[in-house]
């Protein structure tokens, strides 16, 4: 049995539909914002592995939970200073 | 028959020469590729035109052959028609990257020049390399002679293309006997050999960044076995295009080419199946032994994979006795890989043949007409007592 | 110099939804790479984690055109897909105004060990591309083993921390220095830690024409027994201790592009790695000696070439 929707030689004939695969259930922390610290440096989103820092017009303003695996690299990087980002026991 | 329209250009030129004039006439958009004797020339030559700009193609002189099949994968994939030729080591070297072509079905075209796998070393004829990758998915069609060679060239390009099909293919000819012998071809002219392949139209391209694609994905078992088995069709379904693309050559440039090829076949009791240059030799031999009155015939398959075993078994069927020669060993206790593929189609007909296996050739050993007329022999031995005595041998093992 | 927030304008072409461990290193730089590649990129992944990880189908992470061919042959790969370029431009197939830059990818496994041939053949051809080796520090996508990089003493899965050979009994290849003697225009050391310096460079390699090389630190929290949130301090600490210079070498000139004002003992490397556990063990102290003494050595060594012409 062969199934019909398998693509030509197993080509992804579109680009980042990896968007679509969610990964939030991995964590086991969470990460949480206090925008009232944030200075919006932006350094928690370059230093995101999984895009999930959610960044609108140059302001950050939360996370994608759908991808974020709750590695903690955000809260480790926000600046010393600052510290906006905790991290939360995930809730069961 | 339409009228043939082929310029009737008559010259002499080696097997490597042929297959780099044409070559030269295709003038593919990238040509990847590694020295190795005995096809070396054909990339010595096709350089020669590409420094003197009798070709536009893109030459990338690689450090391997692993390393060339891996930029003819790419430039593939770019959406470029793509040729290479190799021998012996280095399509051993390519084996991992021809699974790899014909999984993305990536319609490169490769002239193969037959040469003995090491060890020991020789440089000679024989078939080990490319039966070595005659599971490999890639379609291989082997060549008697230059001009089955350099005809072979260009329904190559035109059977990997067709959107039926987009596997590669292999244009397998014998090292030195035929890609070192000058023998006499007619050449097709540059023009009609630009209208019988025709624009390259690929199925996908890496270059279209404006639509971005992923090709070669990690799949788990959910999607390969579906994606082997689209191939798997591809390439049983190229045996049409084949004939398809026979057809059209034929009436084109009026030689004329099929799965197969047979030689007195129809009435033969006896029948000796053999692939590529030793076909010309057991040619002398069947002439030979009719003129003495006696029912032998030929089989050369030219398209080997996939194995037309349909048409063998109809084309076979009704002799007593069948040698199969193999020149290259399977080393597996039974027999050569021709043989094993030709006993395995001929067990639906009606009344199965005797088919039994010899090794010859191999590494350059000769095979001359007496041979052939030998084996000949044998078979009628084998038909006159109903008794096989070896299924399985070496040519003239004692 | 791009600031944050112009990087963060740029489309996301390397989303998320990928199967990389949480805390890999690998993502942060493949996202920034990507964000100076500029518009039309085509990128080919050597097997390995990062390919592994993006491309499980039918979803893939990347939101540009993108090939796996195999495991020792992302610049062999990359050198067809540029050649048809040229040829496909030349012949008219391509706007001729079109520029497309080309980005290959492998792993430690993939740049300094099996796919070190084609590399080196890619190399001296001098494709216009970008090869970017992400450097973990062993064959991490098939559990752990030992590669041409792993640092010496270090624990894997084929060089155990056992009685007698405790870890990697061998130095790591300088394959930075190794690629620059193909004497490319361009080649470079960087980490995901310092985002200014791996955009700045990744642009650089992006616009100069030839084959240019990054060697990237990637952070494994799989493989080194770090803590994943950890991951961006210990490329840090790699660099502040010197066991990961910044520098580049462009038309044969070497710079450092980054000295610490103090040089951090290797130990407090060493020490956040379960990988090197063994070492901190009385008996094996003296490897933790014999690298010290080999950081000090090649770091003087790059103090003393700084500004220098290599070639
Ligand atoms: C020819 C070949 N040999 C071995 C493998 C198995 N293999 C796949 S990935 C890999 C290791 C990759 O290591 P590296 O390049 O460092 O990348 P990483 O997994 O660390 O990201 C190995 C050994 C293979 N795929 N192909
Ligand atoms: S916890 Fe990790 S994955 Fe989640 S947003 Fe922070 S850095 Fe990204
Ligand atoms: S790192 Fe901290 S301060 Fe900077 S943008 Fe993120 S949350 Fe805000
Ligand atoms: S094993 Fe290491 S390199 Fe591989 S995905 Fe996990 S963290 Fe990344
Ligand atoms: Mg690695």
């Amino acid at each position: 049995m062969t199934k019909k929707n398998i693509t030509f030689a197993g080509i992804i004939f579109e680009g980042g539909t990896a968007d679509k695969y969610k990964t939030g259930g991995w964590r086991k922390l969470r990460p949480t914002l206090d925008k009232d610290k944030c200075i919006d440096c932006l350094i928690c989103w370059v230093m995101c592995p999984d895009s999930a820092v959610i960044v609108e017009d140059g302001k950050m303003v939360g996370f994608n939970l759908e991808h974020c695996k709750g590695c903690g690299i955000c809260a480790m990087e926000c600046p010393d200073k600052v510290k906006a980002i905790t991290m939360e026991e995930e809730e069961k | 028959m339409a009228t043939v329209t082929g310029t009737k250009k008559v010259v002499g030129l080696t097997g490597n020469s042929a297959i780099a004039y044409a070559m030269k006439q295709i003038d593919p958009d990238v040509c990847a590729a590694y020295p190795i004797t005995p096809s070396t020339a054909i990339m010595e030559e096709f350089s020669g035109y590409y420094a003197d700009g009798q070709v536009s193609t893109e030459l990338i002189a690689v450090e391997s052959e692993h390393s060339a099949m891996s930029a003819c994968i790419g430039a593939s994939a770019a959406g470029a028609r793509v040729m290479t030729a190799t021998s012996s080591q280095g399509l051993a070297l390519m084996w991992e990257m021809l699974y790899v072509a014909s999984g993305l079905r990536l319609p490169i075209v490769m002239a193969v020049v037959n040469r003995a796998l090491s060890a020991p070393i020789n440089i000679h004829c024989d078939h080990s390399d490319s039966m070595g990758a005659r599971d490999s998915g890639w379609i291989q069609l082997y060549s008697e002679n230059v001009q089955e060679a350099y005809d072979n060239l260009f329904q190559a390009v035109r059977i990997a293309e067709d959107k039926r099909v987009l596997t590669p293919v292999m244009v397998c000819m014998d090292g030195f006997i035929t890609s070192h012998a000058i023998e006499n071809l007619t050449l097709i002219d540059d023009a009609e050999v630009k209208d019988f392949i025709g624009e390259h139209e690929p199925a996908y391209s890496l270059l279209d960044t404006e639509n971005p694609i992923t090709v070669g994905a990690m799949t788990l078992p959910d999607a390969y076995m579906d994606i082997k088995h689209q191939q798997s069709k591809a390439i049983a379904a190229s045996k049409d295009v084949v004939l398809e693309v026979a057809k059209e050559f034929e009436q084109r440039f009026g030689r004329s080419y099929g799965l197969m090829e047979t030689y007195r076949l129809e009435d033969a009791e006896v029948c000796v199946v053999v692939l590529s240059s030793a076909a010309g030799t057991t040619k002398v031999a069947v002439d030979e032994l009719r003129s003495k009155g006696k029912k032998v015939g030929l089989l050369k398959p030219r398209l080997y994979r996939p194995f037309p075993h349909e048409e063998i078994m109809e084309a076979l069927k009704h002799c007593k006795a069948i040698c199969v020669l193999d020149r290259a060993d399977s080393m597996n206790g039974f027999g050569g890989p021709l043989f094993t593929d030709i006993r395995a189609s001929l067990y639906d007909a009606p009344e199965r043949p005797v088919v039994i296996n010899r090794i010859f050739g191999l590494g350059g050993r000769d095979y001359t007409a007496e041979d052939a007329i030998g084996v000949y022999e044998e078979l009628f031995k084998v038909v006159e007592t109903g008794k096989v005595e070896r299924l399985s041998a070496y040519l003239g093992e004692e | 110099m791009a600031t944050l927030k112009e990087l963060s304008q740029i489309e996301e072409r390397f989303t998320g939804g990928h199967r990389l461990c949480a805390g890999c290193g690998i993502p942060p730089i493949m996202r920034l790479i990507l964000r100076a590649a500029g518009e039309h990129v085509v990128a080919t992944t050597a097997t390995g984690c990062l390919e592994v990880g993006t491309t499980i189908y039918p979803y893939t992470s990347w939101r540009i055109p993108w090939i796996h061919s195999a495991f020792e042959n992302a610049a062999a790969t990359m050198s067809g897909i540029e050649s048809a370029y040229n040829v496909l431009k030349r012949r008219g197939k391509i706007a001729q105004d079109r520029e497309i830059k080309f980005l290959a990818i492998g792993g430690d496994g993939g740049t300094y060990d099996i796919g070190f041939q084609a590399l080196s053949g890619a190399l001296e051809r001098g494709h216009d591309m970008v090869y970017v080796c992400y450097d973990n520090g062993a064959y991490m996508n098939t559990g752990i083993q030992r590669s041409g990089a792993t640092p010496f003493g270090s624990a894997t899965t084929t060089s155990p921390a056992g009685s007698v050979h405790p870890g990697k009994q061998q130095r790591r290849k300088d394959l930075t220095r190794i690629v620059a003697a193909h004497r490319i225009p361009y080649a470079a050391q960087a980490s995901p830690h310092n985002w200014r310096d791996l955009e700045k460079k990744a642009q650089k390699a992006f616009q100069i024409k030839g084959a240019c090389f990054l060697n990237v630190i990637s952070p494994c929290p799989l493989g080194w027994y770090t803590k994943p949130e950890d991951s961006i301090e210990d490329a840090k600490l790699a660099v502040e201790t010197c066991y990961w210079p910044l520098y580049e070498i462009e038309d044969g000139v070497l710079k450092i592009n980054y000295k610490p004002k103090e040089k951090k003992p290797i130990e407090e490397w060493l020490k956040k790695q379960g990988r090197f556990k063994h070492l901190f063990k009385e008996e094996n102290r003296h490897i933790i000696e014999e690298l010290q003494k080999e950081v000090d050595r090649d770091w003087e060594t790059l103090l003393s070439l700084d500004g220098k012409r290599l070639f």
